[in-house]
């Protein structure tokens, strides 16, 4: 597993699709590939209030991936210092096996190169001390990105909070 | 090395503050101004897909004009001078022979709309319009019946409120981003939020009470709150007794209109309705009736925008922290005021304005804007005299003004249509010339002054030279003056010369933008003592509930409630909206904005559907009193009170050129028909019924 993590406040996430031109426009990406997907779920009455979700679905960078061990060329690669799952695109040939073995449909289909591209953290941008392009630009700042230890300790602690004074949010929230 | 410009986005017209990067004239990165409160680095879908727009080569790269038929896709390229002086020939002659007013220059309001005034003031036609009214004529005019001031003139404090209230103001979709991140702060806080829409949006999703109310009645449901909250004395009495004027007229007016009368009308439980009378007074006085940006949807728009502002006087949120504020200008800030090309000694033109604004149709609309739904009944009656020739500024008059075929019609009677765009819209597909306009991360326009609580000054500065052979539209417009002899009053010849002329009397200097991209011109937030100095601009100096501005021109200020009329058997009330991933009638065919929103669908109830043997993601044809139809795929719901049907506004267009979103979905424009709130000014967008049958 990357030692990264992407949460997603549903509370503040409104669906507005921005992550997804973020990213595809840092990567110049043409018609077709969606590298981190929002897919709406919803609405449905929850109590006597309709409730959406919108589910932010980019890689999850497995620690165990499927597509990597699947790559004939050694393209698809786990890059060692922080398990960052990335294309080497100058190895990749376009057989599409990741595209067969990732049970998420995270690797995507560049038309436009005939070869794969996928979600890897905008990690030219993490090696410059930034945050991937969804992340930073996001309207609600919704999206989180970090270290999964921290990322994790903030989400008990936001909870924790709410748990503690505000519990008909937590209930409405979902 | 990247170079960073900070600048203004316009893929919509709330103009968010950007941080552009720049590598080799072309542009790598675009972001929300980290600097700015509330935006942080956001940015939104439209935002970002901005670099889309720019590489793109479905987008006109040359002056063209037309050689064969209007609208059949035939052009030469042309150079500017020789597509400038075309123009200009052709103006000429139009103007001896028909007067100026025979000139119509319709855009969307811009940065550089003071030189576009300037431009038409010079040439002596008053019939400079802007897309306004289509948008929020009402609004403008509710508010001036009651405070004296404009919409544009008022804010809303979404941070510090407690309770907000949207009636179909879909704010998660049809969004500004500032605004949404205020809100979600006060929701995070504990602020309440209470939707009320005939159609679930996401914004419906994210309120703590929702209502989905029956189309076309929220007016009975504000006349009932208003009898609940002045019966059980839930106003706030102090504010109340200080500055409004006319209580005891509404107070008799209400008196009614009881909770159950409205729960009949409104398909709201009276016992709900009085509840929440009591909760929203709770938390008065930082609560927000919102007035509606886009209101324009009934002929009686008026008394619901009036409605809504009464609501927030009656809790005396208007000039409250958490609720509505004035916004301060440069004067406020003591400074002197940005300078206006078109303030320039030039005498008024004379004749009346060709659209009856601020006249003879549209008696109290605010006639700096116009009524461009007149602009068909203008040309083909020669009312009030003859049209010959329309200016586009990026203004769409065949997807904005209801019923489109007509205004088509209207159209093919001009003897010259000059379209000035970043695209291929209709009308620039539609027109004799072409300007192509640069993007706006090629072009520097004029600085913005954004009045509020907190004064500020923003700017575009151009990120990367034009891609193609376009212009900015300042330099068009002043092209064109210097051809027509009124070159003397656009004394630039660069968007620094503008600049500097607008800065001239402000103390700021152009280097004061280098370091965030913008100038706060007040450290504190500048609120008038609500208890003592709220200056109200009404004849009284408080708010007139029964309005001067009304009575004088004849309308009066509490009519009776009158029902706009359910739909008969078989039709439907033909609601429009927004989505978050497009603009108005502008983006569809961006690359990316595209990809996520390809075409409109039209939502239709369940039973509704289902009594019609309407399948969902079937084809349907919706038809209009009017003999137009559309095809459309149905998007079968709950989610849509069974009276309305829905869908996004901008769609079915018929462009080749934008071959993505050529034909997809249908036009909503096509389909309406042109009635208008005659008091307020705008037309009655979700005033139509149509029918509906697979196909």
């Amino acid at each position: 597993m990357s030692i990264y993590y992407i949460l997603q406040d549903q509370r503040k996430c409104i669906g507005c699709l921005s992550c997804e031109v973020h990213c595809k426009s840092n990567k110049g990406l043409p018609l077709g590939p969606r590298l981190g997907q929002i897919i709406p779920v919803g609405p449905k009455m929850v109590g006597d209030v309709p409730r959406q979700a919108f589910v932010f679905m980019p890689c999850f960078h497995c620690g165990e991936p499927w597509c990597v061990p699947a790559c004939p060329t050694g393209a698809m690669r786990q890059r060692p210092r922080d398990g960052i799952v990335y294309v080497d695109h100058t190895l990749c040939v376009g057989c599409k096996s990741c595209i067969t073995a990732c049970p998420w449909g995270a690797p995507q289909w560049n038309p436009e190169t005939g070869k794969v591209v996928k979600c890897d953290y905008c990690m030219d941008r993490l090696d410059q001390g930034l945050k991937p392009a969804c992340v930073s630009k996001c309207v609600t700042h919704c999206l989180e990105f970090g270290k999964m230890e921290e990322v994790q300790r903030d989400r008990r602690q936001h909870f924790a909070k709410l748990v503690a004074f505000e519990l008909d949010k937590v209930v409405s929230a979902r | 090395m990247a170079q960073e410009v900070y600048s203004l986005c316009f893929m919509c017209t709330v103009r968010c503050p950007i941080r552009v990067e720049v590598e080799n004239d072309d542009v790598t990165w675009i972001e929300g101004n980290p600097h700015v409160p509330g935006i942080e680095g956001a940015l939104c879908a439209k935002g970002s897909a901005g670099l889309a727009l720019l590489h793109d080569t479905e987008r006109p790269q040359y002056p063209m004009i037309r050689t064969g038929p209007r609208g059949a896709g035939q052009w030469r390229r042309a150079s500017w001078d020789e597509a400038l002086d075309y123009v200009a020939d052709k103006l000429k002659g139009i103007i001896a022979a028909h007067g100026p007013q025979s000139l119509v220059f319709g855009e969307r309001t811009n940065l550089n709309t003071h030189i576009s005034k300037t431009f038409m003031k010079a040439l002596g036609s008053p019939n400079h319009f802007t897309h306004d009214a289509l948008c929020k004529g009402s609004v403008n005019t509710a508010f001036r019946t009651l405070t004296g001031f404009t919409d544009p003139q008022v804010g809303i404090d979404y941070a510090n409120a407690k309770h907000i209230v949207l009636y179909g103001r879909n704010i998660f979709e049809s969004l500004e981003i500032k605004a949404i991140n205020n809100m979600l702060a006060a929701m995070d806080k504990g602020a309440k939020l209470t939707y009320i829409d005939p159609r679930v949006t996401v914004t419906a999703t994210k309120a703590d009470r929702y209502w989905m109310i029956r189309p076309a009645t929220d007016l009975a449901l504000n006349y009932a709150l208003m009898h609940v909250i002045l019966k059980e004395g839930l106003q706030d009495k102090v504010y109340v007794r200080r500055w409004v004027k006319g209580l005891k007229e509404l107070e008799a007016f209400v008196a009614p209109y009881t909770p159950e009368w409205a729960a009949q009308e409104t398909g709201i439980p009276a016992e709900e309705i009085v509840a929440f009378a009591r909760e929203v007074a709770a938390a008065k006085p930082q609560v927000v009736f919102h007035y509606g940006y886009r209101g324009a949807h009934h002929p009686n728009e008026i008394y619901l925008r009036r409605s809504l502002i009464i609501l927030n006087a009656l809790m005396g949120s208007i000039e409250t922290p958490g609720g509505l504020f004035f916004k301060k200008g440069m004067k406020a800030a003591g400074r002197g005021d940005i300078a206006k090309y078109v303030d320039q000694d030039i005498p008024k033109p004379s004749v009346p304005r060709f659209d009856g604004s601020g006249g003879s149709h549209f008696p109290i609309a605010d006639a700096s804007h116009g009524n461009p739904q007149m602009l068909a009944h203008a040309i083909l009656n020669e009312d009030p005299y003859p049209i010959k020739a329309l200016i586009a500024n990026r203004f769409e008059p065949l997807g904005s003004i209801p019923d489109s075929a007509g205004v088509r019609q209207a159209l093919d009677k001009l003897d010259l249509i000059v379209a000035i765009d970043v695209n291929y819209s209709e009308i620039a597909w539609y027109a004799d010339v072409l300007l192509p306009e640069s993007t706006y991360l090629e072009r520097g326009d004029s600085i913005q002054a954004i009045s509020g609580l907190k004064p500020q000054l923003f700017i575009r500065k151009p990120a990367v030279s034009p891609r193609y052979d376009t212009k900015p539209g300042w330099w068009i417009i002043k092209q064109l003056g210097n051809r027509l002899d009124i070159g003397q009053y656009f004394p630039f010849e660069t968007v620094e010369d503008i600049w500097n002329f607008q800065l001239k009397d402000t103390g700021v200097k152009l280097a004061d933008f280098d370091q965030k991209g913008f100038v706060v011109l007040s450290d504190k937030a500048l609120w008038w003592d609500r208890e003592k100095d709220i200056k109200f601009k009404t004849p009284s100096g408080k708010i007139e509930l029964v309005g001067t501005l009304m009575e004088n021109a004849g309308f009066p200020s509490f009519p009776p409630y009158t029902a706009v009329p359910t739909p008969p058997e078989g039709a439907f009330r033909l609601m429009v909206g927004r989505t978050a991933v497009h603009t108005h009638v502008s983006t569809q065919n961006n690359l990316y904005l595209n990809e996520l929103v390809p075409a409109n669908e039209l939502w239709i109830n369940t039973q509704a559907a289902a009594a019609r043997g309407i399948k969902h993601g079937q084809e349907v044809e919706v038809s209009s009193p009017l003999g137009t139809k559309g095809i459309i795929k149905a998007k079968v719901t709950d989610f849509i009170h069974p009276e309305a049907v829905f869908m996004l506004h901008g769609f079915g267009k018929t462009v080749p050129a934008q071959t993505r979103c050529y034909q997809k979905g249908a036009s909503d424009a096509l389909l309406q028909e042109n009635v208008s709130d005659r008091i307020g000014g705008s037309p009655a967008y979700d005033d139509t019924l149509v029918t509906v049958r697979p196909v």
